[in-house]
C-alpha cells in the first residue's frame, strides 16, 4: 500500500459516564489509502460512528479521545493540532456526510446557506460567489432545478434530496477524505443504490478517499475495496473485500456474512449471531467476542488476542490463526460461506 | 397559515368574552355595590336614583347583555375615585404602563439571552455557574421588594435618581426640552430597571435551557464538521434555533410582567394602569379595578397573538410547505 | 410511601448539590421555627413592649431584629409571621397541584377533542394576568377570610403543573405497560391512578418546589398591598408592608421579613432546580452519553 492518506493508530475514545467508563473506541488501528474506498463494517455499538466522529475530532464530553491514540491525515497528526488548525480541515480536508439528512440540516435555514456556508468559511468567498458555488454544486450532485431548490428548507425536500444536499456541503472543498456515516441506511432501497452511485461516481471524479460507514455489508461489497470490521470498539478482521468475502477469517465476520441476506436464499437459512453486543463498560478480558463464540476456548479468555496476518493485505484478531484446528464446523458460528 | 390566525383571532376574542363575563359576575356576586358608600348625604333615596340612573335596577341579563355592549364600545363605566369616565382614566395610564413595560421587555429580552449564552458558551465553568446563581437570586426575589430597595439605595442613601413619578411633578412644566428629556430618563431608570432584573433572570434562566435543549442536536454536529468556530455555531445555528421557542416566553411572560408592574407602579408612584387598580382597591372603586383586569387582559391576549404569529414568521417549517 | 419510594428519594438526596443540601436546610429551619414559634419567640405574638419608650428601636441584644413603630419585637413577629406565610403558600401549592394533577391526568389521558378543548380552556385562563385578577377580586370581597385567600391562590396557580401532568400523560399512554394494562381490561380511573399519577409525581413535586416560592412571593405581595392576610394575623410580606413607610427611619423592620422572604423563596427555587436536575436527566447537559453512545448517532 503506498503512503496511506489516513492512519488511525491505537486509537480510543473512552465515555467518563455516572455508568462507567465506557470503551466505545478501544485499540483501533485503520489506514485508507488516497482515492481508496474503506468500508468499516459492524454492529450498532460496536463503536464505528464514534471513531468517525473523533476523526474530527468532535466528540464531545463526557467522551474523551484518550492521550496516546494517534491519528494521521496527511503526515500530520489531528490529535496534537490546535482547535484552529483541525478547524482548517474540518470540512476542508475532511467532510463527513451523517445518517440522518433530516436532522443533520439545520430547520430555519436554507439548503443553499447552509451549502455555501461551506465557502463562506473556508474560502472567504462572498456571499454571492458562495451562493453561485452552491447552487453548481447542488447541480453537480444531481439535484434538478437546483436554483429553485437552492432557496427551499430542509423539510421541503425529500430524504434522498436531502442527502443530496448533505454531499454537496461535504464537496463544496473538494475534501481528500469523505467520511460517510451510513450515508443510505434513513432511505429508501432505490434512493439508496442512487445516493451510493452518486458517491462512487463523485469519489472518481474527484480523486477522494472514502471511509464508509456501514453495518450493511451489502453496501460495502458494491462499493468499497477494502472491509474493516468492528467488534467491541477495535478493528477484528481487515481484508480486501474479494478475500473477505470469499474468506473470511474471524468468527465474527463469519457471522455477519451468514446473517447477510441473500437474493434467492429462504429465509430460515438466515442465520444470527447468539448473544448480544457486551456493554463497552465492561469488554470481557481476552476476547472480547469469546461470549458468543462457538469455537472459543481457554486461550481466549486469558488473551487478548493480537492481530495475526492471515494473508497480504488480510489479518485478523483471532487466536484461531494460530490454532486452525481448534475452528468449529461450519454449522456451529454460522459459518454459511465458510469453506475455506 | 390563514386559518391558523383566523383561529387564533377567534379564540382571542373568546378569552375576552370570557373574561368580560366573569367580570361582570364578580361584581354582582361581590357583597355590596358601588353605591354602598356611608356618608350622611348619601340617603336611600339618592342610593335608589343612582341605581336606576347606571342601570343596576334593571333584570340581571339586560344589564349583562348591556355590559357587553358598552365594553365593545370602550365603555368600562364610571370612575368615582378619578371623578372621570373609566375609559378616560386609563387613556391617560395606559401609555405609561405600556412605555414601563416596553422599555423592560427589550432590555430584559436581551439582557436575558446574552446572558444565557454566556452561559451555554463556558459550559460547565465557575462563571457560568455565577452567572446561573445570579439569574436564580433575581428570579426569586419579590418584585416589591427589589423596588423597594432599589429605591432605599438609589434614592435615600445614595440620592442619585428621582424616587417617584414619571416626571417632576413641579418642574417638569416648566423644562426645556433637553432637560425634560432628562428628566424623563432620570425618572424611568429605577422603575424600569426593577422590571427589568426581575424579568431578565426568568428569560435567562428559560434561554439557557433551550439553548442546552438544541446544543446536542445532530445538526449542531453538521455546523462543526464544516469547520465553523464554537462561537460561530452557538451564535449562528443554535441561538437561532434556540430563538424559536422564545418568542412564545414573550407571550407567556406577559401576565407576570403586568403583575411586577402593579407593584412597581406602586412603589415607584408611576401613574399607570397598575397604580391606578391599586389606587382604585381604597376608594371601592370597582369599575375601574376591573377595568384593569380586562385591559390587562386583553394586552396578554393581544401579545399572545403577535407572538403565535412572529412564531409562525420565525419558523421555516410553519411559514412554508 | 414505600419502600422504593424511601430509597429513591434516599438515592436522590445522595445527588443533591452541596447548594441544594444548604437549601433543603434552610427551609428546614424556617418550617422548624415558625413550628416552634411559641416556644422560641421572646414575647408574646402581637405584644406591644413599651410603645412609649421602645418602639422603632434599632437591633440589639435585647431585640436581635429591633422593634417597630407599635413596640413589637420584630423577631417574634417573623417566627410567627412564618407560620402563615409558610402554611398558606404550602396549602395553596396543594391545592394547585391537586386541580392541575387531576385535569392534566384527565385530558392528557382521554386525548384527542377531549384534550383539545380542555388544553384550549388553559390557554384561555393563562391569558388572565393572575396579580391583577386576585386584586380585583380579594379587592370586591375584602377583608376575605384566610382559608378563601388560600382557595384563590391555589386556583389560580394549577394552569403550569396540568400542562406538565398533561404531557407526561399523553407520552404515557402509548407505553408498553400501560397498553398492557388496558389490554388486560383495567378501566381509565384505574389506569390513571396505577400508572399515571406515580409516574408524574416527580415532575409535579418539581414544580409544586417552585410553585411554593413563587405562592410566598404572591402572598406577600398581596399582603404587601393590604389585600392578603388581615390582622390579627400577619405574614412576613403584612410586616413588610406596616413598615415601608418609615423603611428611611427604621429600615430593619422591613428588611428582616423582606431577607426571611428571600431567603425562603430563594432556597425553595434552588431545591426546585436541583430536584429536577436530579430526578429529569433530560435536562441535564451531555445527557446523551448516559446511554450506550452508539445508540446516539445510529
Amino acid at each position: 500500500m503506498a503512503e496511506p492518506l489516513l492512519a488511525i493508530e491505537d486509537l480510543r475514545t473512552y465515555f467518563y459516564t455516572a455508568a462507567g467508563v465506557a470503551r466505545a473506541v478501544d485499540g483501533l488501528s485503520l489506514a485508507v489509502a488516497p482515492g481508496e474506498t474503506v468500508g468499516v463494517v459492524g454492529e450498532s455499538g460496536c463503536g464505528k460512528s464514534v471513531s468517525a466522529l473523533s476523526i474530527l475530532r468532535l466528540v464531545s464530553p463526557p467522551g474523551r479521545i484518550e492521550p496516546g491514540s494517534r491519528i494521521l491525515f496527511e503526515g500530520r497528526d489531528l490529535l496534537a493540532l490546535d482547535e484552529r488548525a483541525m478547524r482548517a480541515i474540518r470540512g476542508r480536508r475532511i467532510a463527513m456526510v451523517f445518517q440522518e439528512p433530516m436532522t443533520a440540516l439545520n430547520p430555519v435555514f436554507t439548503v443553499g446557506d447552509q451549502v455555501a456556508e461551506v465557502a463562506r468559511i473556508h474560502a472567504r468567498a462572498s456571499r454571492a460567489v458562495a451562493w453561485k458555488q452552491a447552487v453548481a454544486m447542488l447541480d453537480r450532485v444531481g439535484i434538478p432545478a437546483p436554483d429553485e431548490r437552492a432557496r427551499e428548507y430542509p423539510h421541503q425536500l425529500s430524504g434522498g434530496m436531502r442527502q443530496r444536499v448533505m454531499i454537496a456541503m461535504a464537496l463544496m472543498m473538494k475534501p481528500a477524505l469523505l467520511i460517510a456515516d451510513e450515508p443510505t441506511t434513513a432511505l429508501d432501497v432505490t434512493i439508496q443504490a442512487q445516493i451510493l452511485e452518486l458517491l462512487a461516481e463523485l469519489q472518481r471524479e474527484y480523486g477522494m478517499s472514502v471511509l464508509l460507514i456501514t453495518h450493511d455489508l451489502g453496501v460495502v461489497a458494491e462499493t468499497a475495496s477494502r472491509v474493516v470490521v468492528m467488534y467491541g470498539g477495535e478493528a477484528v478482521e481487515q481484508a480486501p473485500v474479494a478475500a473477505l468475502f470469499a474468506a473470511p477469517h474471524h468468527p465474527y465476520t463469519r457471522g455477519l456474512l451468514a446473517a447477510m441476506p441473500r437474493l434467492g436464499l429462504l429465509r430460515e437459512r438466515l442465520q444470527t449471531i447468539p448473544g448480544t453486543v457486551p456493554a463497552p463498560t465492561a469488554w470481557p478480558d481476552g476476547c472480547r467476542f469469546r461470549d458468543r463464540c462457538s469455537s472459543a476456548w481457554e486461550r481466549c479468555a486469558a488473551e487478548h488476542p493480537p492481530v495475526y496476518p492471515i494473508a497480504p493485505g488480510h489479518e485478523s484478531r483471532c487466536h484461531l490463526a494460530h490454532e486452525p484446528a481448534r475452528r468449529d464446523g461450519p454449522a456451529a458460528a454460522g459459518g454459511r460461506a465458510v469453506r475455506a | 397559515m390563514g386559518r391558523r390566525i383566523g383561529a387564533r383571532i377567534v379564540q382571542a376574542v373568546v378569552v375576552l368574552w370570557v373574561v368580560a363575563t366573569l367580570a361582570f359576575i364578580l361584581i354582582h356576586a361581590a357583597p355590596g355595590d358601588p353605591f354602598g358608600y356611608d356618608a350622611p348625604s348619601v340617603t336611600p333615596a339618592v342610593r335608589a336614583h343612582w341605581r336606576h340612573l347606571y342601570g343596576y335596577d334593571r333584570p340581571l341579563g339586560t344589564q349583562y347583555v348591556l355590559w357587553l355592549r358598552n365594553l365593545a364600545r370602550g365603555d368600562l363605566g364610571y370612575s368615582v375615585s378619578m371623578h372621570e369616565p373609566v375609559r378616560d382614566a386609563l387613556a391617560n395610564a395606559l401609555p405609561r404602563t405600556l412605555y414601563l413595560m416596553g422599555v423592560a421587555v427589550v432590555a430584559s429580552f436581551a439582557l436575558g439571552i446574552g446572558l444565557a449564552l454566556f452561559q451555554v458558551r463556558r459550559l460547565g465553568t465557575r462563571r457560568a455557574r455565577w452567572a446561573g446563581a445570579v439569574a436564580l437570586f433575581f428570579y426569586s426575589l419579590p418584585d416589591f421588594w427589589l423596588a423597594l430597595v432599589l429605591l432605599l439605595a438609589f434614592a435615600y442613601w445614595w440620592p442619585i435618581l428621582p424616587a417617584g413619578y414619571p416626571v417632576d411633578m413641579v418642574m417638569h412644566g416648566y423644562m426645556a426640552p433637553w432637560p425634560a428629556f432628562v428628566d424623563r430618563l432620570r425618572h424611568l431608570v429605577l422603575p424600569a430597571l426593577t422590571l427589568t432584573l426581575l424579568t431578565t433572570a426568568a428569560v435567562a434562566r428559560f434561554q439557557r435551557q433551550e439553548l442546552l435543549d438544541v446544543l446536542p442536536l445532530d445538526f449542531v454536529r453538521t455546523a462543526r464538521a464544516k469547520g465553523l468556530d464554537e462561537r460561530a455555531v452557538i451564535r449562528r445555528h443554535v441561538l437561532r434555533n434556540a430563538l424559536i421557542p422564545t418568542i412564545t416566553l414573550f407571550g407567556l411572560a406577559l401576565p407576570a410582567l403586568l403583575g411586577g408592574a402593579v407593584f412597581v407602579e406602586k412603589i415607584y408612584a408611576w401613574q399607570g394602569m397598575g397604580w391606578l387598580a391599586i389606587s382604585a382597591i381604597g376608594m371601592r372603586d370597582y369599575p375601574l379595578v376591573l377595568a384593569a383586569v380586562l385591559v390587562g387582559t386583553a394586552m396578554v391576549v393581544l401579545g399572545n397573538l403577535v407572538a403565535d404569529l412572529a412564531y409562525v414568521a420565525a419558523d421555516p417549517r410553519l411559514r412554508v410547505g | 410511601m414505600s419502600a422504593d419510594g424511601v430509597d429513591r428519594a434516599r438515592r436522590a438526596w445522595a445527588r443533591l448539590s452541596p447548594g441544594a443540601r444548604a437549601a433543603a436546610g434552610v427551609i428546614a429551619v424556617f418550617a422548624l421555627a415558625s413550628l416552634l414559634a411559641p416556644w422560641l419567640a421572646p414575647y408574646r405574638v402581637g405584644q406591644q413592649i413599651d410603645i412609649v419608650h421602645l418602639a422603632s428601636l434599632p437591633p440589639s441584644w435585647a431585640h436581635p431584629f429591633g422593634t417597630d413603630r407599635y413596640s413589637r419585637d420584630v423577631f417574634t413577629r417573623i417566627l410567627y409571621g412564618g407560620r402563615v406565610s409558610l402554611s398558606i403558600a404550602t396549602l395553596a401549592v396543594v391545592v394547585s397541584a391537586t386541580v392541575g394533577t387531576l385535569y392534566g391526568a384527565v385530558a392528557g389521558y382521554a386525548g384527542g377533542a377531549v384534550d383539545t378543548v380542555m388544553m384550549r380552556v388553559i390557554d384561555a385562563l393563562l391569558s388572565v394576568p393572575r396579580v391583577l385578577m386576585l386584586i380585583a377580586v380579594l379587592a370586591l370581597w375584602s377583608p376575605v377570610p384566610v382559608a378563601a385567600l388560600v382557595l384563590l391562590i391555589g386556583l389560580t396557580g394549577w394552569f403550569d403543573i396540568a400542562r406538565l401532568v398533561r404531557a407526561q400523560a399523553l407520552a404515557l399512554r402509548e407505553r408498553e405497560f400501560v397498553v398492557a394494562a388496558r389490554a388486560l381490561g383495567a378501566g381509565p380511573a384505574r389506569i390513571v391512578r396505577r400508572h399515571v399519577l406515580p409516574n408524574v409525581l416527580g415532575p409535579v413535586i418539581v414544580a409544586g418546589a417552585l410553585a411554593v416560592g413563587n405562592v410566598i412571593v404572591l402572598e406577600a405581595g398581596l399582603s404587601f398591598l393590604g389585600i392578603g392576610v388581615h390582622e390579627p394575623l400577619a405574614s412576613w410580606g403584612m410586616m413588610f408592608q406596616d413598615a415601608t413607610d418609615q423603611f428611611v427611619s427604621a429600615w430593619w423592620a422591613v428588611i428582616f421579613p423582606g431577607a426571611a422572604i428571600v431567603a425562603t423563596v430563594l432556597a425553595f427555587n434552588t431545591l426546585g432546580d436541583a430536584l429536577r436536575d436530579v430526578l429529569d436527566p433530560r435536562q441535564l447537559p451531555g445527557h446523551a452519553a448516559l446511554e450506550p453512545p452508539e445508540t446516539a448517532h445510529g
